[in-house]
């Protein structure tokens, strides 16, 4: 154990906890915002491999990793509007519909990917962004601020989220919309609408969370978020569905993975030790998760679709 | 053309009437039976993709080397990482009167058994495994993976200068662990102070989880690095962003990195598949295990032509080939 406890690497496990946390981040951020206007999204993880897919292909042909970033973005926002109608226009149930975009995503990203790619083919992603100044600064220089653009986003995200949710017009209609649909209806806030750019903004984040992991890798397959998308929606519950909470559940998720990571990898744990400690980050959100559901509440009109009059 | 090869990619399976047709299908198939010309129907279920340069992979490309020696026709479901799904694709086969039908996956075990007896005249296949539940119609198949292993570890040994080399597998069991065990006992072979640091990551998907796994063994002062099955494409990124040099397995996996990948273990699912077949063609059933090793031909190396490999490692590692193939080396690994 004392082979992990030297500075060289606790600072390259905090490295690896930024780097695992951040596609849950970008994704709960987004399933925060949809959910706090009362849509809960369990199509994630679908619309997180279309990004994935999409900022791979993307990249792959053009070499372009910004033209990835965009489309990831773009694929994600375009489930978003398929979504919106499905749940709004259509008053579809959201969790039902939630699960159909799942599996739209996981079959819809490999059958895209077996035609027009085939075999896993390795494309140059995201390379590390040193931040000038702030990345020569001694230990936490390195872990901080030698990241991928992408991590950047997400954790400049988190106050920027809490600023549109608690101090801007448009988030108090979102938290409105949210708890009592009818009375922010009365007050002439357009819930659908609201909605609709929530579940827009929300699907996009996802993609991008789908595309951070595609491009950070360099390489799509099937299946390659292999429940990111899932988790990512603990997560919201993890963090009682505020940003700081999201983030801090990211990192506890990011943190914990690595930490055993490290500890299989300098043999402090193995056999099914190893696989036990393995199980830790499941086991810790699951008990978040219960502790959470105890001291807050959800939003009050999550997953209840809007009629005006009824 | 004697030779039919169709592989259909199946996501979604009939209900109801669907079945039913199928079922009077594979009836009406038992009360004719399958004459000379007719093509021997394989049906493949796959955890993974088809081409994943990994485990389901190496029985795709089997098979359609079997095609070139049989008249088969072969249909495939990958993607089955879900059990009950391949339990279902497995099931679907059998009933559509599928000759052979391949349960690919260690996982299927407990699927197969209870299907297998179900269908008789179906020659089902599953592995990696030792276990035919006492069917007459169920193979199973293994590979001796600890012999690659052993191989490519001696080279790792022979390539490493910092002296620490990393491995990223995913779930400690059946050829995984062969394998990485064969690997550590090749090292040793070579150099016993060398330090080899092993880390299962419990899953055989999550390729970020993999990458990160490199990362940690590169941090730790691997300069060479190996893993097994399909999320290993997580690694083998981490590997090229580095520098650091790749040993694959299960198949080739030079097109993961022409620069890092030094050489591949391939498995040859060939000499199972043939003697099913063989069986097959006599009207037997002798439902066994089927193991493959350097010396039925079932494993192979496959070195990277683009890699400068040192003339010395290369010799030795055909000097170590050719010791397991006749038997006078053994990897000490049962």
């Amino acid at each position: 154990m004392s082979d992990f406890f030297t500075v060289s690497v606790l600072l390259a496990t905090l490295a690896a906890g930024i780097r695992l946390a951040t596609p849950f981040l970008l994704a709960a951020l987004g399933e925060t915002l949809g959910q706090r206007s009362g849509v809960l999204n369990l199509g994630v993880e679908g619309v997180m491999l279309l990004g994935a897919y999409g900022a791979y292909y993307a990249t792959l042909r053009t070499e372009s990793v910004l033209l990835g970033i965009v489309i990831g973005l773009a694929v994600g926002g375009a489930m978003g509007i398929v979504y919106g109608v499905v749940t709004l226009a259509l008053k579809a149930e959201q969790g039902i519909s939630g699960i159909g975009i799942f599996i739209f995503g996981l079959g819809l990203s490999d059958l895209l990917f077996q035609k027009q790619v085939g075999t896993p083919t390795p494309i140059d992603g995201l390379g590390d962004l040193a931040i000038p100044v702030l990345g020569d600064l001694p230990w936490v220089g390195e872990v901080l601020f030698h990241q991928n653009v992408l991590v950047y986003v997400a954790f400049l995200l988190v106050p920027a989220m809490w600023y549109l949710i608690n101090r801007t017009p448009f988030g108090m209609n979102v938290r409105a919309v949210g708890e009592t649909p009818e009375a922010a209806d009365s007050l002439g806030v357009s819930v659908n609408r609201t909605r609709y750019i929530t579940i827009f903004v929300g699907n996009a984040l996802a993609g991008l969370a789908g595309a951070s992991l595609a491009l950070e890798l360099g390489i799509f397959q099937q299946n390659l978020t292999n429940g990111h998308g899932f988790i990512a929606v603990a997560l919201v519950y993890f963090g009682a569905w505020r940003p700081v909470g999201v983030m801090a559940g990211s990192m506890v998720f990011g943190l914990v993975s690595a930490m055993v990571l490290q500890w299989k990898t300098l043999g402090i744990v193995v056999g099914t030790t190893a696989s036990i400690v393995g199980m830790f980050p499941a086991v810790l959100t699951i008990l978040v998760l219960v502790l959470v559901s105890r001291r807050t509440g959800s939003p009050s009109a999550l997953t209840r679709p809007f009629e005006r009059g009824h | 053309m004697t030779t039919l090869i169709r592989s259909l990619i199946r996501r979604s399976w009939p209900v109801g009437l669907v079945v039913l047709a199928l079922a009077v299908s594979a009836c009406a198939e038992e009360e004719t039976g399958r004459s000379a010309d007719d093509p021997i129907r394989i049906a493949m279920v796959g955890p993974s993709a088809s081409n994943d340069l990994a485990f389901t992979q190496s029985m795709v490309d089997s098979l359609n080397r079997l095609g070139q020696e049989y008249n088969i026709e072969v249909d495939i479901t990958d993607g089955t990482f879900v059990i009950e799904d391949a339990a279902v694709a497995i099931r679907g086969y059998a009933e559509d009167g599928f000759d052979i039908v391949l349960a690919h996956g260690s996982q299927f075990g407990g699927s197969l058994s209870e299907i297998a007896p179900d269908y008789p005249d179906t020659y089902f296949a599953w592995g990696t495994s030792r276990d035919t539940f006492g069917l007459s119609n169920v193979y199973s198949y293994s590979v001796k993976s600890d012999q690659g292993g052993y191989i490519n570890g001696a080279m790792a040994a022979h390539l490493t200068e910092s002296g620490t080399i990393g491995v990223v597998g995913p779930i400690e069991v059946g050829d995984i662990k062969a394998y990485i065990d064969g690997f550590v006992a090749g090292v040793a072979s070579v150099d016993s102070s060398i330090t080899v640091n092993v880390n299962y990551i419990d899953s055989f998907s999550d390729v970020a989880l993999a990458a990160e796994a490199a990362q940690a063994h590169i941090e730790a002062g691997a300069d060479v690095l190996t893993g097994v099955s399909q999320m290993t494409v997580g690694a083998t990124g981490v590997a090229r962003e580095h520098g650091v040099l790749w040993f694959g397995s299960q198949s080739d996996q030079t097109p993961l990195g022409e620069e890092i990948v030094v050489a591949s273990q391939i498995y040859n699912w060939d000499y199972q598949l043939g003697q099913i077949v063989e069986d097959l063609l006599a009207g037997e059933q002798n439902g066994r295990v089927i193991t493959a090793d350097f010396s039925n031909g079932g494993l192979t190396m496959a070195y990277n032509p683009n890699f400068a490999l040192d003339a010395d490692v290369r010799e030795a590692a055909d000097a170590v080939q050719a010791g397991i193939t006749d038997g006078s080396i053994s990897t000490g690994i049962e």
